[in-house]
């Protein structure tokens, strides 16, 4: 490389640099402050009416995980916060294998329909964005409670005898994730199966594969990355889903986000919603992180 | 007869859409493919041949009629369980599998234990002269090599037919040249029935032990690559393969009488009435006009080749025909425009069609 074109790309690299700088600081006051905020809050002492004092502390990320007894003052375990921890997991989890096991099926048929009828399975796909989230929820409410929709139609036809206790149960909060995250898992599906080269299948099946075999060795592991990338987004928001916990958990059946929106409300504890608050995104982190290492050794495929 | 043929397809017809739509690829097809033996469908695109051929691995259901493998009626098997492996047109290899878990996948399908699948891998691989390549990506490897791990994969579970859709039709023609000689090379070595698909002639005549041409869904000749160039029955199969002079004449007692009253035996014996001659221009000669037994016939230019030259003529009742004459050493120019020659063959050269 001549010395002249050396400098050329010098200078262009120090002129995307000065192009990508609004961005950048738009990051940086926009995700890292609030972010480092609640790093900082996290050690602080609760104020008396929320807020904090500013007196270091780390009684906050002891409570996440146990309390102090009020008389003898010694720790145990937070069997509630664990409890909320666990839901949490659990149904967002659980939400996950749901909406790939209905949407895989989904994503398939749209990809495999004549290519000028696609893009209209993929627009009732996107329809359920077009209404706000808190309204679609209610929505699911007003199916599942005891006199709603479902239990109607289903007292009519006679399949049930009493209503289905439903609504404000962990039951309703995973219905409810996976009716408002599925769309998340369809669409990164579709793009990886839309790639798939279909004439694979004959060759598997000419090779006496069975049609799970066909299913197990071929498909799965060719879409791999469409099925990282559309658990990976309905994992992420389901961790830390608010709304939906909310309206069909009741306040019971709380997660996460329900918990950390407490702290920082009626609990007055705002070091501790910090606190509970980083975990999450340490969770989520570490979600991601898995996701770049399956996308990273797909690259390496080539 | 003692033994089944390794394939067999009786009145085969398949059917594509429905009502007024409806296409037949395939016309009551016909054909039984010896064991041991390289059979190529031969036939331009769009003749039934790889519809044929997708009947005979499973991927289609005939409409009608049945395809035979080793004696068993096969129609109704998924190709899952049919002992017949093909190598496509794309190769379709597995992308996320090495070299050698793509040949290896067969086996492990049938469930044949780990040594029996690692020994044959590489057993296979060695065949086509990949032991070198067996732990990389197949995206890693040129089109010629692609095609060896197609043919390696289709082979490895020891089919009793190989199927083979247009394999080198992706290939640049030295590597084409090369494979088809592989080719022919693992046939003979495996002992593997072979059923080939190709539009190319050369490919057909080189390779194969007999030949079936293809046209319009329908079978219209089975022969040796011999019998299918030097005797074709039919007008399609003799013009598309190789060149052919097309002539009119009257049989009439076991002689063909041309425009011009040439009489002319005929080798074979043929019905009375009109019909078309086929006759292959390097089966032709120009001697001096007036010679006894030939055509009249006018030039209307010549086109030297070096080897040989293509001398395009006239004849009497206007049919253009083309005589292609090896070069003399000595040789000055050859006919000139408007020159009037004679044309004569060996009786064993005309080859009266069946339309």
């Amino acid at each position: 490389m001549s010395l002249a074109e050396a400098r050329r790309e010098r200078e262009q690299v120090r002129r995307s640099w000065l192009l990508s700088l609004p961005a950048l600081l738009l990051l940086a006051v926009g995700a890292i402050g609030p972010l480092f905020i609640m790093l900082v809050y996290s050690f602080l002492t609760p104020g008396r009416y929320g807020n904090v004092e500013w007196v270091f502390s780390t009684d906050a990320w002891r409570g996440i995980l146990f309390t102090k007894d009020i008389f003898d003052e010694t720790l145990k375990l937070a069997d509630a916060h664990l409890t909320i921890f666990w839901r949490s997991v659990k149904l967002s989890f659980l939400t996950t294998v749901f909406a790939f096991v209905v949407g895989f099926p989904t994503a398939w048929f749209i990809a495999t329909r004549p290519a000028r009828w696609r893009p209209f399975w993929l627009f009732l796909i996107t329809i359920p964005f077009w209404t706000n989230l808190l309204i679609r929820t209610f929505a699911i409410n007003q199916i599942i409670r005891t006199e709603g929709l479902l239990n109607t139609i289903l007292l009519k036809l006679g399949l049930i005898s009493t209503p289905l206790n439903l609504i404000y149960t962990d039951t309703a909060v995973f219905i409810g994730m996976t009716y408002v995250y599925l769309p998340l898992m369809v669409l990164p599906l579709y793009a990886s199966i839309d790639r798939f080269d279909h004439r694979l299948l004959e060759a598997a099946y000419d090779l006496y594969a069975s049609r799970m075999a066909v299913l197990r060795r071929i498909i799965f592991p060719i879409v791999k990355p469409g099925i990282v990338a559309g658990s990976i987004l309905v994992f992420i928001p389901s961790l830390g889903a608010y709304v939906t916990p909310r309206i069909l958990g009741g306040g019971r059946n709380m997660m996460i986000g329900n918990f950390i929106e407490l702290q920082f409300g009626q609990g007055r504890n705002w070091p501790l919603g910090a606190a509970l608050s980083v975990v999450l995104l340490l969770v989520v982190t570490a979600a991601l992180l898995v996701y770049v290492k399956f996308a990273n050794r797909e690259n390496g495929h080539g | 007869m003692t033994e089944a043929p390794a394939v067999e397809a009786r009145n085969a017809v398949k059917e594509f859409g429905q009502g007024e739509a409806t296409v037949r690829a395939l016309d009551t097809v016909s054909v039984a493919i010896r064991k041991g033996e390289f059979f190529t469908l031969l036939g331009p695109s769009g003749c039934g041949k790889t519809t044929l051929l997708r009947l005979i691995a499973g991927f289609d259901t005939p409409t009608s009629g049945a395809i035979l493998i080793d004696g068993e009626d096969v129609s109704d098997l998924p190709p899952n369980r049919r002992p017949v492996n093909t190598v496509f047109q794309s190769y379709a290899l597995f992308p996320h599998l090495t070299v050698a878990q793509n040949v290896a996948f067969g086996l492990e399908m049938l469930g044949r234990a780990k040594g029996e699948v690692a020994a044959r891998t590489a057993e296979m691989l060695a065949l086509v002269k990949l032991d070198q390549m067996a732990g990389r990506k197949t995206s890693q490897l040129s089109g010629g090599q692609q095609q060896r791990v197609a043919l390696a994969r289709a082979l490895a579970p020891r089919p009793k037919v190989l199927l083979l859709d247009e394999p080198l039709s992706a290939l640049d023609l030295k590597l084409r040249k090369e494979m088809q000689g592989e080719l022919k090379r693992l046939q003979l070595e495996t002992g593997i029935t072979f059923v080939f698909v190709t539009h190319d002639q050369e490919e057909a005549l080189t390779m194969s032990d007999r030949i079936g041409v293809m046209s319009g869904g329908r079978i219209l000749q089975i022969g040796t690559p011999r019998e299918i160039y030097a005797h074709p029955t039919n007008r399609f199969v003799a013009d598309f393969i190789g060149e052919t002079n097309f002539l009119s004449a009257r049989v009439r007692g076991g002689k063909a009488v041309f425009g011009g009253g040439v009489e002319v035996p005929l080798s074979r014996p043929a019905a009375d009435g009109d019909v078309t001659i086929a006759i292959r221009p390097e089966h032709m000669r120009l001697v001096p006009r007036g010679m006894a037994g030939a055509l009249m016939a006018t030039v209307s230019h010549a086109v030297y080749f070096g080897t040989d030259s293509h001398i395009h003529l006239k004849l009497i009742d206007g049919t253009e025909i083309v005589v292609r004459q090896p070069t003399d050493a000595d040789s000055t120019d050859g006919p000139k425009p408007g020159e009037v020659l004679g044309v004569s063959f060996a009786p064993a050269a005309a080859q009266v069609l069946e339309d």
